[in-house]
């Protein structure tokens, strides 16, 4: 335990050191401050038939936000469909399903990354790089306008308009997006991350094999003497794929893959890139509503809860399983062996390496995974499905991290004024009814996707068919499914067949709605606000920064997140907790 | 009409950067910067491609070492079809798997030490390329009477190749499967 100590503790110092530039930075970029792309700027502006200073108010601007989303899909949509007749396809890899193609569009779309295919035996690289990978980087970039539009009508006064979206777009993944990720992705290809466009590899393996299989009582043996190896524009993806908290892997392994995560600096580098933008956001927030301890506050609530669960799943990992020990299996950590569950992980990350990860992945609505959430210890398994459930805004998903977190901020004021008899006031705007049912709105939306999808798919046939595991894991393989996907995580208990028309279209269904269900009431919060007055800090203001604020917004958020799921919770791997020490 | 056109030509604009220019500029940093790692860090013997340091083979003979149990369909270390076993914790079939392998490993090897926890789980790729420190330690005297070495002589191949934690936090103990075997092949000829 003392390595989980040891690694959290420097994780979080080296996360810190690089988020409070980067978002010092990110403000600077979204007050015109920081200009050396305008050449480039400027031509796109034009060509849209717009300029930075031609602001739309909040209808003008979900509109603009929801065309350029939905065109995506489309987009996505039929390039998936004609894959075979397009370029960059060296394996002659087929036309997908229709199903899976909509699945696959709407989960890129929607920053969630939900992959119900193997990558490496179905996306040829111009579907890889073309069209997934630019999602990649549009679907973060659309989160970041959100969050900018969201915190411009609190810096704001009387005033209708929040932003031109086309600009905030077009900045979030010029000047913050791409530049990380090239970063990045020369770090990764450096360790190993391949990035080439050749035809998959065809070694000959040192010590062929034989394998038997027996198929209706005839025995036939086959010689294996040769291993083919995927390849392909890796290491571009990869990068942002983690920069823009989507998680979607090239291969079907994701980051457990050695392609995509070769070693243990590779892996540091990714649990870096997961959680850099989102933690740099609130130190831009800080900046750019002029108070810095406002986003050190939400900084430290959200570092708070995280280090808590991070540590619960390197000790429930690294523990071991129990029905292992009577076998002679040697599950101890020493010099020479990482030890702990190691079903489902990798020699290079370990327990250690594997968790922190997992609790990163889904503090973040990242949802990469370096290891098999299913295979999890329970109390392991149970980490990143609540810290899904907590609504990602544990540092969350670029941009709806923050703009989620800020939601829960309103509500916290909002309790507070409630309690002191008080109208509520965060930085400065009055919280009124408007605010309070967009507020609801969308704390309530996603909870009801996740449970009524998971209450579905236990009593009908299409959706008991999907498991795999037995008894109260198979139930939390459903009930993850339905989380990772409404909270735009991505990440998933893969033991689950999803690739069926029903999982394709109800997860399909709950990423669309978890997204811009959630997206359209902030733009609403943000349009509401920006029309309201400054008013100036009295005696009576209650401080939204300080220990005390965030010991309420820690508050708020379990409280709704535990009251919300803990029942499922304790049908899934709570039973199967004490189902193990029985 | 006008936010759909807007949106159409932005997408295009933004594909053309993020979806061609910036994967072929990192294609050109690696093959002048890494060639070896942007081309999958193949290995070549005599002419022919044998393997990549990164993606681990199924070994079975005694005289190399064994890497880890695959759950890759078809067939162990399958790099089509990376994936985990996705066995759950409690699963009977994860258990019965492990006292399978248990059983197996107890068989070809001398050492009656308890077995290090990697060598009997499947990892979450399939393709694993590595097994622990002492997962090579327990399958040294194997492979020692096997070779007719020394099991000296076979423990300091694996101390060379062996890589710890950097810093004493940076990763696990382990040691490459395919690195190590061709190595052993080395000493022999």
């Amino acid at each position: 335990m003392n390595l989980a100590y040891l690694n959290l503790a420097i994780y979080l110092v080296i996360l810190t050191a690089l988020a409070i530039p980067l978002g010092k930075y990110i403000a600077a970029v979204f007050q015109n401050k920081i200009r050396y792309l305008a050449v480039i700027e400027r031509p796109i502006y034009k060509l849209l038939g717009t300029s930075e200073s031609e602001e739309q108010n909040w209808k003008q601007y979900a509109i603009s936000l929801m065309m350029f989303n939905l065109v995506g899909i489309v987009v996505l949509f039929v390039l998936q469909l004609f894959q075979k007749s397009l370029p960059l396809n060296p394996q002659h890899l087929d036309n997908l399903s229709w199903d899976l193609a909509l699945n696959t569009a709407i989960s890129f779309v929607g920053n969630t990354n939900w992959q119900a295919y193997a990558g490496e035996t179905t996306m040829s690289y111009f579907t890889q790089m073309v069209g997934l990978a630019v999602q990649n980087f549009v679907s973060a970039a659309t989160g970041l306008a959100v969050v900018i539009a969201l915190i411009r009508s609190f810096s704001r006064a009387s005033t209708s308009l929040i932003g031109n979206f086309w600009s905030d777009l077009t900045k979030s993944t010029l000047y913050v997006l791409l530049p990380l990720s090239i970063i990045f992705a020369i770090g990764l290809m450096s360790q190993g991350v391949p990035q080439n466009f050749t035809n998959y590899a065809t070694v000959q393996v040192l010590d062929p094999q034989t394998i038997s299989q027996t198929v209706d009582g005839k025995t036939t043996s086959q010689i294996i003497t040769t291993q083919t190896i995927p390849m392909g524009p890796i290491a571009s993806q990869e990068a942002i794929k983690m920069i823009g908290t989507n998680g979607g892997g090239f291969f079907n392994a994701n980051s457990a893959h050695p392609y995509e995560n070769p070693n243990a600096i590779s892996n540091w580098l990714e649990m870096l890139a997961i959680l850099l933008v989102p933690a740099a956001l609130c130190f831009a927030f800080g900046n750019l509503v002029a108070d810095k301890k406002q986003g050190y506050t939400l900084y430290i609530t959200m570092s708070i809860v995280f280090i808590v669960l991070a540590l619960l799943v390197m000790c429930a990992e690294s523990q071991g399983n129990p029905l292992l020990t009577h076998l002679r299996v040697d599950q101890l950590h020493s010099a020479l062996q990482s030890g702990g569950n190691m079903e489902g992980k990798e020699t290079r990350f370990g327990v250690i390496g594997s968790g922190l990860f997992a609790a990163i992945t889904t503090a973040a609505s990242c949802g990469a995974v370096n290891a098999a959430h299913d295979s999890l210890m329970p109390l392991g398994g149970l980490v990143p499905l609540f810290l899904m459930q907590l609504s990602e805004v544990i540092y969350g998903g670029v941009g709806s991290g923050l703009y989620g977190m800020l939601v829960f901020a309103i509500l916290a004021v909002f309790i507070c004024g409630l309690m002191i008899g008080r109208t509520p006031e965060y930085l400065g705007k009055k919280i009124e009814s408007f605010e309070m049912k967009m507020t609801a709105l969308v704390i309530l939306i996603v909870p009801m996707l996740v449970l009524l999808g998971t209450a579905l798919s236990l009593i009908i046939a299409p959706g008991l068919a999907g498991i795999s595991n037995p008894s109260a894991h198979g139930l939390s393989e459903v009930l993850y499914a339905f989380t990772s996907a409404a909270n735009n995580n991505g990440s998933a208990f893969a033991g689950l067949n999803a690739n069926t028309h029903y999982y394709n279209l109800m997860l399909g269904a709950a990423i669309f709605f978890g997204r811009f269900g959630v997206i359209l009431p902030v733009l609403a919060i943000a349009g509401s606000l920006a029309a309201k007055k400054k008013i100036p800090v009295s005696a009576g203001t209650m401080p939204t920064s300080g220990v005390l604020f965030a010991a309420i917004l820690i508050g708020t958020i379990i409280i709704v997140g535990a009251l919300t799921y803990v029942p499922s919770l304790a049908l899934g791997p709570i039973v199967e907790q004490l189902q193990l020490i029985k | 009409m006008k936010y759909i056109r807007q949106s159409l030509v932005l997408l295009a604009i933004l594909t053309l950067i993020t979806g061609v220019i910036y994967p072929l500029f990192i294609y050109a940093i690696g093959k002048t910067v890494f060639p070896v790692q942007a081309n999958g860090s193949l290995i070549e013997q005599n002419g022919q491609l044998i393997g990549s340091s990164l993606i681990g083979q199924q070994f079975s003979q005694n005289k190399y070492f064994w890497s880890r149990p695959s759950a890759s369909s078809n067939n162990p270390y399958n790099a089509l079809a990376s994936g985990g076993s996705n066995l759950g914790p409690l699963n009977p079939q994860l258990i019965s798997n492990v006292k399978d392998r248990v059983a197996l490993l107890q068989a070809a090897n001398p050492s009656n030490a308890p077995i290090p926890v990697d060598l009997v789980t499947a990892s979450g790729s399939g393709l694993d390329p590595e097994i622990s420190v002492s997962g090579a330690y327990f399958q040294m005297q194997r492979v020692a009477q096997a070779r007719h070495l020394s099991v000296s002589q076979v423990q300091e191949i694996i101390d060379k190749n062996a890589k710890y934690p950097l810093f004493g936090f940076l990763g696990e103990a382990r040691v490459n499967v395919l690195a190590l075997n061709l190595a052993l092949d080395k000493i022999k000829e």
